[in-house]
């Protein structure tokens, strides 16, 4: 191997590296904050690039029927929670959140999906579809478990995800697709030839760290966020509305997963399943992280992509045995390094 | 009455053996088979995840495992599957042990998670080793001979599968219901006050996920016998997912609920496989979005699976009676009265900067019953925790019988016939009241996994539960012996857990708010039994805030204020002690 080989493959791995830190990201932060560990922000990467990978070729994204049946049976649910009781700014919000809004993202892609927009528009498109669902899927699956144990949410994650990936095969069929890159220009930096893809990916990672950031330390939701997450029942006393916290939490996700999906589109085929793996390897960083810290979850995603990237090069088939097989020694280290503690 | 408790389950065993010769179509026996192969790595489940409150998403590779050591060595090498049988269980063991070890010190989603990681990796695995075949896999695979019979159609192998299901389903409910088990049950509740009587958390843990990976092998290995080839597919983390779900569906704490759980979910899959395709148009997994659905929903409506209400339709179970038993349980001899017992010296804990405990020193003798006062947040359950090893010493020590405690696990400390009761009650609510005071006597017995599993340990239980019923007759809890614990008030709760002690057969009890929540009467039975097992040699350490209770009861007085002595000495002196008057009444002193 020679440093020419060394850096690409260096290169690629950061690449990849920064997409499993935003999903490592947004599993630290899901977890923190309602203790769910959210095994399907993979499909939010999945359905994200799909959908862009559609609009892409001028067509109609599935996704937002998809966004329209997730609406109504959240409204549903609603109705039926408000069967014995019930007023109308209740009723008006509930209608409003659950049916007007997929309505009218319905509405705005059914309207700019065949323009032949810029790139830059239908990634925006993309997020826009894809980042209400987060929304749903809380209201739907966890909301009615928010009492329940790590456990059973983590159980239920599964059936969600399962869920979700079925339907991605509805909807998406069994086809790989591939998106267009945001910008298919190339730069070379010396011997390097970087695409401005990468340079994308590397950007809004950056972009969405100093985000949450600003978000966790500057603004009230996000303090309350973080107050959710060290104590809950101490939050709830002090007035934070668990609820609202959780659907932040969740829509939060889904938008990082669908910022994920439009910058990793471009760069490989994803299939309705792909999601699924992609999002593992950003769990693989949160464990690292241990379901807690931001900054070592971020910094052991790069770490999960380098090694991935130099495992294809040497031992290509034994590449997702080497990337899974990591957690082995991270589980032996956190369990020495960790004090064992009875939870309660 | 044992015949009609035995009826449901020996009308199954007989409906599952005319099955075959029922004129039946051959695809409802190979269901079933299937039924009967996934069964047995849910009851491994339904133990890990409904009863030990882990979960593993990995049990199909340990099914891959197994399958994989009986198919190579019976191809490869020409073993009978017989021998390979072992041996295949030995590696789904070996395997289990480490990844258990790693896993189970952390808290309980590391399990889950790392089981979803090695999932993957194993499956990926299976395919790339030459030796496995990769992903084509290995056929040829002989099949299974008993005595010149050779298991070779659906029809025969059917009563294998079978009888290994029953056979395991039976001996997991004895493992239940045992010493052991009753470890293992703790585990999804009261991981802590298991610990204080003697149950080594960590390794029924162990012995939890060791099981579920033995059984899932057991599987394998007859799985690689009826299909006769092997390849990765069926070990890959799809298809672990599909086996929780069946032990969510079934009923995540029964273990006939593992069978029903399979049933269904197979079931429900061959439907949906047969009529899906003709309503959506397709031939896709689309199973995956009604299990998707369903886990979900079985989650918000029914955590408890769907067994429960099999159970409602099934006659009643009366409650055993407590079996007699001959021998009584061998009591330790106790300190002759007066000599120190426990020494606490210099003992300090901190928080971070919070002084929780100030070098607090006193001691108990045997046969003494010392009280514990101070206002709230004195720091008296901290050193209750210091002394059974709950929460380590920052610095200082705490000697029992002149030996060092220091440093032991509650486990350790809890050999030494240092029982105690917890201020915020730690009970198994859905065990009986009887299981839980039995709890206490963990220590007394011996039985372990493999006794218990083949019901070997009965001379042993018998006298364990004896016990229990006993102390729970002296305490005075004796009508609600087989009621779950989860019915009683809070007092009796609280007496309950002053049983649990008490059959431990303590040297030193150690009561934290025994009496709040109880009424007068029930303070003084309280008392005259405290004075009672005075008498028989026990000391007792009791944190209190009822005065009247403990002026009356009481040999010797330590008063704790802001983590510090203020005072120590008889009943008498110490109320009039000034310290203690300005702790409690405010004031300058």
């Amino acid at each position: 191997m020679d440093a020419m080989i060394a850096t690409f493959l260096i290169q690629d791995g950061v690449t990849s590296g920064a997409i499993y830190a935003l999903l490592g990201l947004a599993l630290v932060l899901v977890f923190s904050v309602t203790r769910v560990i959210f095994i399907p922000q993979g499909e939010f990467v999945a359905y994200g690039a799909l959908t862009l990978a559609l609009l892409d070729n001028g067509r109609i994204p599935p996704t937002i029927s998809l966004l329209v049946c997730f609406g109504a049976v959240a409204f549903l649910l609603d109705l039926w929670d408000m069967r014995r009781r019930t007023d109308a700014r209740t009723f008006l919000r509930s209608l409003g959140l659950n049916l007007v809004l997929p309505g009218i993202v319905y509405g705005i892609v059914t309207v700019l999906a065949p323009l032949g927009l810029p790139s830059f528009a239908k990634a925006l498109l993309t997020i826009l579809i894809i980042a209400p669902m987060g929304l749903y899927v809380y209201r739907i699956a966890y909301r009615p478990l928010a009492d329940a144990s790590v456990l059973v949410l983590l159980i239920c994650s599964i059936g969600v995800h399962l869920a979700m990936m079925g339907l991605g095969l509805v909807f998406f069929g069994a086809e790989g697709l591939r998106a267009q890159p945001l910008d298919d220009a190339n730069y070379t930096i010396g011997s390097l030839m970087v695409p401005a893809q990468s340079l994308w990916i590397y950007g809004s990672t950056i972009a969405i760290i100093v985000a949450l950031y600003i978000f966790f330390e500057r603004t009230l939701l996000g303090k309350a966020l973080r107050a959710t997450a060290v104590n809950r029942l101490g939050a709830r006393l002090v007035g934070v509305r668990t609820q609202l916290t959780g659907v932040t939490a969740f829509m939060l996700a889904a938008t990082i997963g669908a910022v994920s999906g439009v910058l990793i589109g471009p760069i490989t085929t994803i299939y309705y399943d792909t999601g699924f793996l992609i999002g593992l390897k950003g769990f693989v960083a949160a464990i690292i992280g241990g379901l807690a810290s931001f900054p070592v979850t971020a910094v052991a995603a790069i770490g999960v992509g380098l090694i991935e990237s130099f495992a294809s090069f040497f031992a290509s088939s034994y590449k997702e045995v080497i990337v899974f097989g990591l957690i082995v020694p991270v589980l032996i280290w956190l369990s020495l390094s960790h004090t064992f503690h009875e939870e309660e | 009455m044992t015949f009609r408790r035995l009826l449901p389950g020996l009308a199954g065993i007989l409906l599952l053996a005319v099955v075959p010769i029922l004129p039946v179509p051959p695809f409802w026996i190979t269901l079933l088979n299937n039924i009967g192969l996934a069964s047995l790595v849910t009851i491994g489940l339904v133990l890990l995840t409904g009863v030990g409150g882990l979960t593993s998403f990995g049990q199909a590779a340990f099914c891959g495992f197994g399958a994989y050591t009986t198919a190579v060595l019976s191809t490869h090498y020409g073993v009978s599957p017989w021998l390979t049988l072992p041996l295949s269980l030995i590696v789904g063991a070996a395997i289990a042990l480490p990844l258990g070890l790693i896993t189970v010190r952390l808290s309980g989603h590391f399990l889950p998670l790392g089981t979803i990681a090695w999932g993957l990796a194993l499956y990926y695995l299976f395919g790339k080793i030459d030796l496995l075949g990769r992903y084509d896999g290995i056929s040829g695979i002989p099949p299974i001979e008993f005595g010149g019979y050779r298991f070779l159609s659906d029809g025969s192998i059917y009563y294998l599968i079978w009888f290994f299901v029953i056979a395991v389903a039976i001996g997991a409910r004895n493992l239940l219901d045992s010493r052991t088990g009753r470890g293992i049950r703790a585990l999804r509740g009261g991981g802590q006050a298991a610990e204080a009587f003697g149950v080594n958390i960590v390794r029924a843990k162990l012995t939890v996920f060791v099981f579920a990976g033995v059984v899932a092998a057991l599987s394998g290995w007859l799985y690689v016998h009826m299909q006769r080839s092997v390849n990765p597919t069926p070990f890959g983390l799809s298809m672990g997912i599909e086996y929780l779900l069946m032990a969510v569906v079934g009923g995540s704490g029964h273990v006939w609920g593992a069978i029903f759980g399979a049933g269904i979910v197979l079931i429900l899959k061959d439907v949906l496989q047969r009529f899906l395709p003709g309503i959506i148009g397709t031939t896709a997994n689309f199973e995956m979005i009604v299990f998707g659905i369903l886990l979900v929903i079985i989650l918000q409506l029914a955590r408890e699976g769907l067994w429960p209400f099999v159970l409602r339709l099934l006659p009643k179970r009366q409650p055993r009676p407590v079996p007699a038993s001959e021998h009584r349980l061998a009591k330790r001899t106790l300190a002759p009265a007066g000599s120190p017992l426990i020494k606490v010296e210099k003992a300090r804990k901190t928080f971070g900067g919070l002084v929780a405990v100030n070098d607090v020193s006193f001691e108990v003798q045997a046969g003494r019953i010392v009280g514990l006062i101070g206002p709230n947040g004195a720091g008296k359950s901290t050193t209750f925790n210091l002394i059974t090893g709950i929460a380590s010493l920052t610095t200082g020590s705490v000697f029992y019988e002149g030996q060092p405690l220091t440093g032991d696990s509650p486990r350790q400390i809890a050999r030494h016939g240092i029982a105690r009761t917890f201020q915020h009650a730690k009970i198994l609510p859905d065990m009986s009241v009887l299981e839980n005071v039995a709890l206490g006597a963990h220590l007394r017995g011996s039985a372990g996994v493999f006794r218990s599993f083949l019901r070997l340990e009965r001379d042993e239980e018998a006298t364990l539960l004896a016990e229990a019923a006993y102390q729970l007759e002296r305490v005075g809890l004796g009508q609600y012996r087989d009621r779950p614990a989860g019915d009683l008030a809070l007092g009796q709760i609280r007496i309950l857990e002053i049983a649990r002690a008490l059959a431990a057969d303590p040297a030193v009890l150690l009561l934290d708010e025994p009496a709040a929540g109880l009424r007068h009467g029930e303070k003084q039975e309280l008392a005259s039994l405290l004075r009672k097992l005075r008498e028989e040699g026990v000391s007792v350490l009791l944190v209190e805030h009822d005065m009247g209770f403990v002026m009356g009861l009481v040999d010797h007085l330590v008063v704790l204020d802001f983590g510090t002595l203020i005072a120590e000495g008889k009943p008498a002196e110490v109320r009039r002690h000034p310290a203690v008057v300005a702790a409690y009444l405010g004031g300058a002193a």
